[in-house]
């Protein structure tokens, strides 16, 4: 049912440090690589080894940089997927069903058996978490490992989600976000953890952790003066400005 | 947002098949026999055609029928069922005009009542998305159901009359324009509450997360034509509501000057219906740096 459940018992997600993520994509090299060989249909690729390669992540790193309004610009590498929102709109939205979260464990999840491919629900969800696969023509979202999870026959280290178990670094922790005294929860807690677009009320479970600001005295660099190109400047430094600036 | 073909075609066709229907059953003319076959049959072409094209935009149509089941939560599964409720409610109907010669107002007006709900259910479908600031305000309910009243004020050749309705979808493409373009800004969501990192600073996108394209870049972040946008709307001004209009006051009531005037009137809805598309923003397009 597209109706959400009015309680969860669980809050299963994940909870991602900005302040350790290095954005070696190692995560979502293994969200694919496991989401091709489990639940539901492949994650496909279109045109792997042509000019114009595509196919469908469920989890995805962007870097993005920030200018304070002092001091040195910093650069935070953004993993995101699926945030299992506990006000999904995507859920709603569905007209076949089969978009549900689950009232045990709060996992968003789609029912390929009976997705339409409609597209709505990824128009409704605000993250970009929801990837139509195009061979399919079928809705792929992140399952949060549904199927690693909960898996009695993989060995007790591997039933976590395949991005966290593979991040290189510790920058993702999973976990229920329901129980106050769950690691997950402790961290969130001491580090003030935050929802993406609060303002669209859709209480995402996952939960993101802020990087430290970077340290700032004065100037960057002893040599910055000697750095400083005049517009005007002429020979090699004129040269040099002249290209970067059609870079 | 891309605006697919097929969405267009189903919205505008659908929308002005459901808005005849819905003045066949009011009983705005009642006509019977030969004369109603053909009103019927238009009408019922423009919603079923409307319909069938909106489910060339399915990735895995076989499901289709599984749509029906939600429509408790959802405006797409609402109105499937109008839809289909609408058909057959007016199936009868017509059938009493066309072959019996009778208008049964109870059925006419429940089918009436039900075509302009599948018109409404069509529109929530897109309003209902926060997510799309532009669609997500209440002058999109407004503007569907005036385009569906004034196609069929102006097939039911209610000449001068029609020019109203006309009048009226000019006004709220304007309003839905210039109040949608205050949507975005409006709506709150920044790059800075996207990635919750305004609190350091400017933030603005360094890497994407890929070299090529994606799913969700090509479904809704749509940027080809918006800088031809400005001149677009004064084109769809001039064909959906004014030269229809002038066509419907000056010329000579015929059932040319009617299928003259509907015929411009549908052009501008489609490049209404285009540019509803085309210029909304997903707030997705903050994690990628444009909109
Ligand atoms: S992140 Fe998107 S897909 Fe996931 S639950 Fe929230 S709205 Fe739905
Ligand atoms: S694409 Fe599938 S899961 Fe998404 S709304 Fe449509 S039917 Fe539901
Ligand atoms: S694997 Fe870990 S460090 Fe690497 S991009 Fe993913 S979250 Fe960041």
């Amino acid at each position: 049912m597209t109706s959400l459940p009015t309680h969860t018992e669980k809050k299963l997600g994940l909870v991602i440090d900005l302040d350790i993520c290095v954005g070696c994509h190692a995560c979502v090299t293994a969200c694919k690589g496991w989401n091709d060989q489990g639940y539901g249909a492949p994650l496909s690729d279109q045109k792997p080894y042509g000019d114009e390669p595509e196919g469908t992540f469920l989890n995805r790193v962007h870097s993005f940089e920030i200018t304070p309004e002092n001091g040195p610009a910093q650069i935070v590498h953004f993993p995101k997927s699926c945030l299992h929102c506990d006000d999904a709109p995507c859920v709603t939205v569905c007209p076949t069903g089969a978009s549900y979260k689950r009232s045990e464990d709060g996992i968003v999840l789609v029912n390929e058996d009976a997705c339409i491919g409609c597209g709505l629900c990824a128009w409704a969800c605000p993250y970009g978490a929801r990837e139509m696969d195009q061979a399919a023509g079928i809705m792929k979202k992140c399952t949060l490992c549904v199927d690693r999870i909960y898996n009695e026959n993989l060995p007790e280290a591997d039933r976590e989600p395949a991005c966290v178990r593979t991040c290189p670094t510790g920058a993702r922790a999973f976990g229920d976000l329901a129980d106050p005294t769950s690691a997950v929860s402790k961290s969130v807690a001491d580090r003030g953890g935050f929802d993406l677009m609060p303002e669209l009320g859709t209480k995402p479970v996952n939960q993101y952790l802020f990087p430290r600001i970077k340290d700032f005295e004065g100037d960057l660099d002893v040599l910055s003066p000697l750095l400083d190109i005049q517009p005007e400047a002429t020979g090699i430094s004129g040269w040099l400005d002249k290209l970067l600036g059609k870079l | 947002m891309n605006p697919a073909p097929s969405v267009i075609l189903f919205t505008v066709l659908s929308g002005a098949g459901f808005g005849l229907l819905g003045f066949l059953g009011l009983g705005v003319i009642s006509p019977t026999g030969l004369i109603a076959f053909s009103y019927f049959t238009l009408a019922f072409a423009m919603a079923v055609g409307g319909l069938l094209a909106s489910t060339l935009h399915l990735g895995n149509p076989r499901n289709a029928l599984k749509a029906f089941s939600q429509w408790q939560t959802s405006w797409l599964s609402r109105e499937a069922w109008l839809a289909v409720l609408t058909l057959a409610v007016m199936g009868l109907y017509a059938i009493g005009a066309i072959f019996f010669g009778k208008h049964l107002s109870v059925l006419g007006i429940l089918g009436a009542d039900l075509s302009f709900l599948t018109v409404f259910a069509t529109s929530m479908i897109y309003a209902q998305l926060k997510t799309v600031p532009r669609w997500n305000q209440w002058l999109t309910p407004l503007l569907f159901l005036s385009f569906s009243l004034s196609a069929a004020t102006m097939l039911t050749a209610q000449n001068g009359l029609a020019v109203a309705p006309l009048a009226v979808t000019g006004v709220l493409l304007i309003l839905h324009w210039l109040s949608g373009d205050k949507r975005f800004s409006a709506s709150g969501s920044t790059i800075e509450t996207a990635t919750g990192l305004g609190g350091i600073g400017k933030v603005r996108l360094l890497a994407p997360p890929h070299t090529g394209s994606n799913y969700l870049m090509k479904e809704m972040i749509y940027v080809v034509g918006r800088k031809h946008a400005l001149r677009l709307r004064w084109i769809t001004l001039a064909l959906a509501v004014v030269l229809p209009a002038l066509i419907l006051l000056l010329a000579p009531a015929s059932v040319l000057t009617t299928a003259l005037a509907f015929i411009l009137h549908l052009i501008g809805a489609f490049a209404a219906r285009w540019l509803f598309f085309a210029e909304a923003e997903h707030v997705v397009g903050l994690y990628y740096g444009k909109r």
